[in-house]
């Protein structure tokens, strides 16, 4: 069996991929996949963590996150197409109007 | 001497209608007085009324002395209302009935009442004349408010009560004087009357402000200001605090002096004369002036205790008597004259209250009253007699202009002969002269002489001061009486001046009766003396001096003396027109004083008024304008308010409450600047933000 720590150090590079897109990235859609890599990190862990002390808390809140996920890309993803209505782009760095 | 508490007779009961009933006639005038006036019999209906209300005054006076001899002078208390109850005071207004103020009520409604019927012919004229019928009413109205506030005056039970009459009276005094307020006495536009009324109005101020600590003393010393409270500690005072009745007795006699016109406040009495004559006869001669008298006489139980007041007192009245006299003989007014010689009276009366012989003060009053206003009204008598003959010649003259012609009717130079023209009057007024000059037996010979009696008998230089008094008065009023009545007329309204109609001479008919047999009330006899003693049923039993021919002997022939003295310089030749006074040579200076009073109105003039003037003026310009305007409010003030204002303003203020203000506000906008900047708007910063918050937070909790 793949002993865990694998899964972890796995998990920590989806979630180091994940937060340096979010950072690094300008496409709003492809902030979202990395959001999207993050929270998978995270599910990962927790399944990883669910098999090795053979309890289903973890998994069950796997789908709780994924349920979330999916809810918030729906919401994200309408945000975003309002936003490039409105402004003909969905570079993150242009929506600063709130900027004092 | 004793009071009764309870009314004893209901006719007391009926005291206080002395007041009443001239009150209703002072308002039934002023009511309906003016719906009177709009008829042809408005004056007399006026008249009518104001005279019943002074006449149903003198019945119930007469009721009550009648009703107080029926119990043998007991005196009795008449109580209308509380007044003043405050802690231990307890004042009413309380009527006190007893003989000697049923003697002052009898006086002064008796006479009022002559003097209101007298007032109905010669206000007739006298608003004619000075063309203004309209005052005819208000004439009547005050002349009822002077009778009730005078029976206030003498029938109080208090000095606070006297005092209310004392200055009701100095009002009607004031208002009447000023009557024709706006013009002088000869009817020119001028302030001169009403200059006279606030003359005596304020000199009896002066005198008011003795009576007022006169009674604040009695209040402080004795608990009360009623009559019998204080004559019942008197004596206990006196033994303990003598110098009390000395210092109540001397601001009496300042109230005494000013309301009866002795030195050194009499200067106001001649120039009183500016009201119409009935006034002169009743407040300025015959009533109010005697008020003084009423008050030392009624203080009697104070004054017998201190042998110096007495002396102060008695000396005082002697000398306003000779003083005043030596006045009268250099006047030419007719009404003058006879102001000073009611100074001069009003100084004997004085004079007698203040050596104790009350009695003979109060015969001297009443008799006083009847031959003084007998005088005054027969002046006014000859006065409109003058005027009359004055319009006659005047429109017989077709009005060259003489009708503008200043003309004086009062002046006894321009007069002479009306012996002929005015018969009644003459008769009349040599009368009121001989009962004046105290000639036997007319009255007041015997009330002059009972006082020249009690003065050669306890104090001597009084005695000789007021007999030197007496031979002035015999020559002066003989001196009127040839100036007058004989010789030519100096003046064609003399020529030609007429008698007047019965109103006026009926009236000094009857005060020409009482001047006959005033006399007679108190003869000095073994078996008479009523007056005397229906007085001491108030004053207390007083000694009576047995009559002396010698001192009526010398007096009578003085008199006698003095009137040939006077024929030989008025009489034998009379006066030309223009010409000067036949004393004028032999005296010289002498009579330049008396001609100007000794110039005492100008030395009180110099002495106070001006003084007066200067302090007003000192105050009104330095202190008031110079220091208090100008230093005070413009430059302490007003400069010390904009100094505390800019002080306020600029270091406070703006130095350091706006300073920390700013500082503040500063403050916040700077570290608002600093960390506005925070906000990049740029979301990736804040993402790291977020994660490195993150991780700070994990690493806490890790390594912590």
């Amino acid at each position: 069996m793949i002993p865990t720590h694998f899964y972890l150090a796995l998990s920590a590079i989806l979630f180091s991929i994940g937060a340096l897109g979010v950072l690094v990235r300008r496409n709003a859609l492809v902030v979202f996949m990395s959001i999207e890599l993050m929270l998978n990190a995270a599910n990962l862990t927790m399944v990883a963590f669910a098999r090795q002390y053979g309890l289903q808390s973890g998994q069950i809140f796997v789908f709780f996150v994924m349920a979330v996920a999916a809810a918030e890309v729906a919401v994200g993803l309408a945000l975003i197409v309002t936003i490039y209505r409105s402004r003909q782009t969905i570079d993150i760095d242009d929506m600063n109007r709130l900027k004092g | 001497m004793f009071l009764s508490e309870t009314v004893l007779n209901p006719i007391f009961s009926l005291a206080p209608w002395i007041v009443y009933f001239p009150v209703i006639g002072l308002l039934l005038n002023i009511i309906f007085g003016g719906w009177f006036m709009k008829h042809t019999w408005g004056e007399t209906a006026v008249g009518a009324v104001a005279s019943l209300a002074s006449f149903s005054a003198f019945v119930v006076a007469a009721l009550l002395a009648v009703a107080l001899n029926g119990q043998h002078g007991e005196a009795a208390l008449a109580t209308v209302a509380p007044w003043i109850h405050i802690g231990t005071l307890h004042l009413d207004w309380a009527f006190r009935v007893d003989s000697l103020s049923t003697t002052m009520m009898l006086v002064v409604s008796g006479v009022g009442t002559l003097i209101h019927i007298y007032a109905i012919g010669y206000m007739h004229e006298d608003v004619r004349f000075k063309h203004d019928i309209a005052r005819y009413r208000r004439f009547f109205v005050f002349l009822n408010l002077f009778i009730a506030a005078m029976m206030i005056l003498v029938s109080g039970n208090s000095y606070m009560m006297l005092f209310v009459g004392w200055e009701g009276v100095g009002l009607a005094s004031f208002l009447l004087i000023g009557f024709w307020y706006d013009m002088d006495t000869l009817g020119r536009p001028s302030w001169a009357n009403s200059n006279a009324a606030k003359k005596a109005f304020i000199t009896n101020r002066v005198g008011d402000f003795g009576f007022l600590l006169a009674a604040m003393m009695m209040f402080w010393k004795f608990g009360s200001t009623d009559f019998d409270l204080v004559f019942a500690k008197v004596a206990e005072v006196s033994h303990h605090e003598p110098w009390v009745i000395l210092w109540i007795t001397i601001f009496l006699l300042v109230g005494v002096a000013g309301k009866s016109a002795q030195i050194p406040l009499y200067i106001w009495l001649p120039d009183a004369m500016a009201g119409p004559t009935p006034v002169s006869a009743l407040i300025h001669a015959a009533t109010m002036v005697t008020a003084g008298v009423y008050l030392v006489t009624r203080s009697a139980p104070i004054y017998m205790l201190s042998h110096d007041a007495q002396y102060i007192v008695a000396t005082v009245g002697a000398v306003t008597g000779l003083f005043a006299a030596t006045i009268a003989v250099g006047q030419y007014d007719l009404k003058k004259v006879l102001a000073y010689s009611t100074i001069s009276q009003l100084g004997f009366m004085v004079a007698a209250v203040g050596m104790g012989a009350f009695v003979a003060g109060m015969f001297h009053l009443m008799t006083h009253a009847f031959f003084k206003a007998l005088l005054f009204l027969s002046a006014g008598s000859v006065i409109l007699g003058m005027e009359r003959g004055h319009h006659h010649a005047a429109h017989h003259h077709g009005g060259h202009g003489d009708h503008h012609e200043v003309f004086d009717p009062g002046d006894m130079r321009n007069m002479g002969g009306l012996r002929k023209t005015m018969p009644v009057t003459f008769w009349l007024y040599i009368i009121g002269t001989l009962a004046l000059a105290g000639i036997p037996p007319f009255a007041g010979f015997w009330s002059k002489d009972e006082i020249l009696l009690d003065a050669s008998l306890h104090f001597p230089h009084v005695y000789w001061i007021l007999t030197a008094a007496a031979f002035l008065t015999a020559f002066y009023m003989g001196r009127q009486i040839w100036m007058v009545f004989f010789g030519a007329p100096r003046h064609e309204a003399a020529a030609h001046a007429q008698e007047s109609p019965l109103i006026i001479t009926l009236p000094l008919m009857a005060l020409a009766a009482l001047s006959v047999v005033g006399g007679f009330f108190n003869i000095p006899a073994e078996g008479f003396h009523q007056l005397g003693h229906w007085l001491m049923h108030t004053i207390g039993e007083m000694e009576i001096p047995p009559f002396s021919l010698t001192v009526a002997g010398v007096s009578t022939a003085l008199a006698l003396v003095a009137i040939f003295f006077s024929w030989l310089l008025y009489g034998r030749t009379p006066l030309k027109t223009g010409q000067p006074d036949p004393l004028k040579k032999p005296l010289g200076l002498l009579f330049v004083g008396m001609e100007n009073k000794w110039f005492i109105d100008e030395a009180y003039k110099f002495a106070f008024i001006d003084r007066y003037y200067d302090l007003a003026d000192f105050l009104a310009q330095k202190v008031d304008w110079d220091f208090w305007h100008e230093w005070f409010h413009n430059s302490v003030i007003a400069k010390g308010f904009v100094g505390l204002a800019r002080f306020l303003a600029d270091p406070i203020d703006l130095g350091l409450i706006d300073r920390v203000s700013h500082l503040l506000s500063d403050l916040v906008s700077a570290s608002a600047g600093g960390l506005r900047k925070l906000q990049t708007g740029f979301v990736r910063s804040y993402a790291l933000s977020v994660l490195l918050g993150v991780v700070a937070i994990l690493g806490y909790l890790l390594l912590k």
